[in-house]
């Protein structure tokens, strides 16, 4: 078995344990650092599909940024965790089945010929100086460039609906309002006094 | 030397092992948001082994926009999901039933 061989096995056999994990731990904090795993054994996969900037990119905005956000909502949330685990089993026989038979028909179809090794063979691996950013940033700056700007739309909606959504104001906690702030004249503020000098007796 | 079939399988268990996810934590909404996000993995995998396979780079800018695209649906769910706790002190899927749908 050669050295790439391995590393597949290994990456995947890591990968559908955890994925395993994620849906079964009963603590959901548990789940999400299982989920983190998963995500970092897909990146060593892509990685061995040579998508290394997805890869990284996988590792940075999903653990490091997806992933922490997960880990900081169940945290924060005090969740009744027996709860939410009643009648977990209940469906665990038919949804088994569902699984089983969805692997068995799509490994079926999937190695049935038109995939295998001599009708799409492995390309070589790329060149020394070959870059996989610069490849993928000639196409999406090129022939992608609208999608990718609808991209940076769809995530400035994520952010300011996230926002927007959790933003909740105080009654008791004060606050400076700049516009009032600003609008504020001398008149308002300061008033003049005429008064005589007193006399010293 | 790894045939395409093999990573096509390999989403393919990834899958179903998210569909399972989610027919066993219907109630968890963390954990059933956790299942999307396997779901769209185990879909980017196809994406990324196609494109290799292929030497089509177009694969990659997809995944480039799953990826923005899965990001943004995991803020916002996570938001809904604490704006959820804080007025009904629960995540449970069956308490959140005031729709009587």
């Amino acid at each position: 078995m050669e050295f790439k061989q391995l590393v597949f096995y290994v990456f995947s056999a890591v990968l559908v344990f955890a994925a395993g994990c994620v849906i079964t731990v009963r603590n959901p904090v548990k789940a999400a650092l299982f989920l983190v795993l998963a995500f970092f054994s897909a990146a060593g996969l892509w990685m061995l599909l040579q998508a290394e900037f997805l890869a990284i990119a996988l590792v940075l905005v999903y653990v490091g940024a997806v992933m922490v956000l997960f880990l900081f909502v169940v945290m924060m949330l005090d969740i009744n965790v027996a709860r939410l685990r009643e009648g977990f089993g209940e469906y665990l026989p038919i949804g088994g089945l569902v699984a089983v038979l969805l692997v068995l028909e799509m490994s079926f179809i999937l190695a049935s010929g038109p995939f295998d090794a001599a009708n799409m063979p492995e390309p070589a691996t790329a060149a020394a100086g070959h870059s996989n950013t610069r490849e993928l940033g000639r196409v999406l700056y090129t022939t992608y460039v609208y999608p990718f700007e609808i991209a940076a739309l769809i995530l400035l909606v994520a952010i300011v609906a996230a926002i927007t959504l959790t933003l909740r104001r105080r009654k008791d906690t004060k606050y400076q309002n700049p516009a009032t702030q600003m609008r504020v004249r001398r008149e308002d503020r300061v008033r003049l006094v005429k008064m005589p000098a007193e006399k010293k007796n | 030397m790894i045939p395409l079939e093999y990573y096509l399988i390999l989403g393919a268990i990834l899958f179903a092992l998210a569909v399972v996810g989610i027919f066993l934590n219907r109630k968890n909404l963390v954990v059933l948001l956790m299942a999307i996000e396997l779901l769209l993995l185990a879909v980017n995998l196809n994406f990324v082994a196609f494109s290799h396979y292929l030497g089509d780079t177009a694969g990659q800018v997809f995944v480039f926009f799953i990826l923005t695209v899965a990001a943004a649906e995991s803020a916002i769910g996570l938001a809904i999901l604490v704006v959820l706790f804080r007025s009904r002190q629960t995540i449970n899927v069956e308490d959140l039933s005031s729709l009587k749908g």
